[in-house]
């Protein structure tokens, strides 16, 4: 579980650039966030350092080039995203 | 305890488009400058824009700044300041080839020129025919501009302090701006940025609606500091809707689709745009579009089981045309609409998508406020660039790809009055005692709350308000209602609770100061928009339409003038438009069609 300071910033980072990234990120920490184990989180916060425009190819499943390790969060994240 | 103090140049507040094309301006003359920005700069808004770039190269067909100068001021519906429309055109191919030559990667035709895509509202020989002056680069525009911008800052020794969030301008007894405060969100401290000059790139306050196409970091944080610092705010009731908002979602389908040749349909396959313009059709400006497709709904041809969205038609574009030059739009259709954009039409809506006014200022981004018979007084030391000033260069109504031009252009001239007005071997003035009392009391304020409300109950209730009130369809009682709601809802944003009162990285404390600035910017709009008894531009209500003597609802006799709202009183103030440019004739104010 990750501590309520690593939630606090990682709401703030998924602030993005565009509607898009935000929707979806805000969907996956109001899902479950506050549950994310520490590996989650890890591969969470190397998406989160990819740009904008790269992150949005990853989630809209345009490319399958992302940071090595991060496969359980990317089909986290697309899966997301396909559940309104 | 003192707070730290740092001292730079100049403090530009904010690093999308315009807060690093003028921080460059700055850097590369060797003045020492802080970018302050909320999120890493090439996170900025700037990122969102697909579209393009507006600037009359001339590379497909016959163009020139008068043709760009036409558009513009018919555009903003004669709001415009001529002045400024003038230099922005006349600037606008020279700021792109410098782009160019820093590196930025447009797209190209077979001779090695930049490519330029057809857009809405963009016409030759004065609204004959429409011209391609879109400059892009594939549909990352926004993008490429923030990456080559921030690369040329890191080049150029511009010091950026990211995760840093601007609270108040500190003015001193002369009224003269002389730092910012800002909260450090690494550590929860207040700090001061003791500068000779402040500069606010904030962006847009396109949060304020609940339907909006802009990204959540939008709150108008430089509004907020300028209303409580006592400048007005200008033409705040004048709020673009995109034409192509998805249904229920929001996200934003380039105008570059239409460009490429995209079409709206009702539901009955009806081209309706060739009734409403006959010669622009699907290309006529923004606000004339959603009206149209407004009406198409409200008459009973919209699409869909309840008759309330239009179909955006790209299937005639074939496969290849799409992936190639409108690729996200392929993967906005699949993922937020659920749809194929290559084999069936796109559910769309009018969405909020752009600010139209803003902080005043004249054409160099120095900040002008009425005094003493002046309209336009320059305040000492203070600047606005991009979306969150008004210069005002779009009037009513925003042509598309005239904002990123907007932020390079002012960017680069802010930076440039700077330097030619020799900042580098200015003094600093002193900073008064109290300065960063005022922050460190509202901070220490949410801090010490014991009851109230949270904060995000009550931006969703205004932003459920704003849509409700100054939405697409305005009415003079509906914005009345809006007036009282609204002031009521800032009242209760007055004693915000906090659950989380630690100070390190502390979100909820950094989203309670940005409902502050929600807040001015929706009065703002909210009392700008009852007070304004015609229709102009993106400013349309029901009950000043067509007539003989108001053609389309707008009265220049009485309105064409700029609305100016002070917070302190909720007051509202006038000032004349400019209807002078710089050196060409005057474009004479006529009925608008296309
Ligand atoms: C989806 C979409 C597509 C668009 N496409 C186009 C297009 O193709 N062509 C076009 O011309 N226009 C387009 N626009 C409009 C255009 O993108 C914006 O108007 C423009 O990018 C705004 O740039 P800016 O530099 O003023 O602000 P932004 O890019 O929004 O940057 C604001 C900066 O201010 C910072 N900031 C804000 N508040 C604070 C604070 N309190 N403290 C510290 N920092 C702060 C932020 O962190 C950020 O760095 C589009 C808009 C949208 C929503």
């Amino acid at each position: 579980m990750i501590t309520d300071l690593q939630l606090s910033k990682l709401r703030w980072r998924c602030r993005r650039g565009f509607l898009e990234n935000d929707l979806i990120l805000t969907r996956l920490l109001d899902r479950r966030g506050a549950d994310f184990t520490t590996e989650e989180h890890e591969q969470l916060l190397s998406l989160i350092a990819l740009d904008d425009n790269d992150l949005w190819e990853i989630i809209a499943g345009r490319t399958d080039v992302f940071p090595a390790g991060a496969d359980a969060m990317v089909s986290i994240l697309r899966q997301t995203r396909v559940t309104h | 305890m003192g707070l730290t103090v740092h001292k730079y140049d100049a403090v530009v507040i904010g690093a999308g488009g315009a807060g690093m094309r003028c921080s460059l301006q700055l850097a590369r003359a060797g003045l020492r400058v802080a970018v302050l920005s909320k999120v890493f700069p090439t996170r900025s808004h700037t990122v969102a824009a697909q579209g393009g770039i507006g600037a009359s190269l001339g590379n497909m067909d016959e163009d020139n700044w008068h043709y760009h100068f036409y558009d513009t001021v018919k555009g903003s519906d004669w709001l415009g300041d001529q002045d400024a429309i003038e230099f922005m055109c006349r600037e606008a191919p020279k700021v792109v080839y410098d782009l160019e030559h820093m590196g930025m990667p447009f797209d190209r035709n077979p001779d090695g020129t930049i490519y330029q895509r057809p857009f809405g509202g963009h016409s030759a020989k004065y609204g004959e025919k429409p011209v391609p002056r879109a400059c892009a680069a594939a549909d990352r525009t926004g993008h490429a501009m923030l990456h080559t911008l921030y690369q040329q800052n890191v080049k150029s020794k511009t010091t950026f302090f990211v995760e840093w969030m601007a609270l108040d301008i500190i003015r001193d007894a002369e009224g003269d701006a002389v730092g910012v405060t800002a909260l450090e969100m690494e550590t929860g401290e207040v700090a001061i940025f003791h500068a000779k000059c402040v500069l606010f790139a904030t962006g847009g306050a396109g949060r304020i609606f609940a339907a909006s196409t802009n990204a959540f970091i939008n709150t108008g944080d430089g509004l907020g500091m300028a209303a409580r610092a006592g400048i007005p705010l200008e033409d705040m009731e004048f709020w673009q809707f995109h034409p192509t908002g998805v249904h229920n979602a929001g996200v934003l389908l380039t105008e570059g689709c239409r460009g490429e040749g995209a079409i709206l349909r009702n539901k009955d396959g009806e081209r309706f745009m060739e009734r409403y313009a006959p010669k622009l059709k699907d290309l006529a400006p923004r606000d004339f579009i959603s009206r149209c497709m407004d009406q198409e709904i409200k008459e009973g041809r919209g699409c869909g089981p309840n008759g309330d969205y239009i179909a955006l038609d790209l299937t005639h574009l074939g496969a290849e045309t799409i992936m190639k030059r409108l690729p996200s739009v392929h993967e906005i259709g699949k993922n937020f609409a659920n749809v194929d954009v290559i084999k069936e039409a796109i559910p769309v809506v009018p969405t909020i998508h752009y600010q139209m006014g803003g902080i005043p200022t004249n054409i160099h981004g120095q900040v002008v406020v009425p005094k003493e018979g002046n309209p336009n007084t320059v305040i000492n030391g203070l600047y606005a660039i991009g979306e969150c000033s008004c210069v005002s260069v779009h009037g009513a109504n925003r042509l598309g790809t005239n904002s990123l031009l907007d932020l390079l252009v002012f960017g680069r001239a802010a930076g440039n009055h700077l330097v030619e007005t020799a900042l580098a071997s200015r003094a600093f003035k002193p900073l008064p005692a109290n300065a960063g009392d005022y922050s460190r009391a509202r901070i220490a304020k949410l801090d010490d709350s014991s009851s109230g409300e949270y904060p995000q109950d009550v931006a969703n209730d205004l932003r459920k308000s704003m849509q409700l009130h100054a939405g697409v369809f305005r009415t003079q009682k509906t914005m009345d209602e809006g007036v009282v709601q609204v002031l009521a809802i800032a009242e209760r944003a007055e004693s915000l609770s906090l659950k989380d009162k630690s100070k390190v990285f502390n979100t909820a404390r950094i989203e309670a100061l940005e409902v502050a600035n929600l807040m001015e910017a929706a009065k703002a709009t909210m009392v700008s928009a009852a007070a304004r008894h015609e229709s102009r531009g993106a400013h349309s209500v029901d009950d000043y339409s067509d007539s003989v003597e108001f053609p389309l609802g707008r009265n220049d006799k009485e309105w064409m003038k700029h609305t100016l709202w002070y917070s302190e009183g909720n007051r509202l103030d006038y000032k004349p438009v400019n209807l002078k440019p710089l050196t060409v004739d005057s474009i004479p104010p006529v009925k608008r069609t296309f």
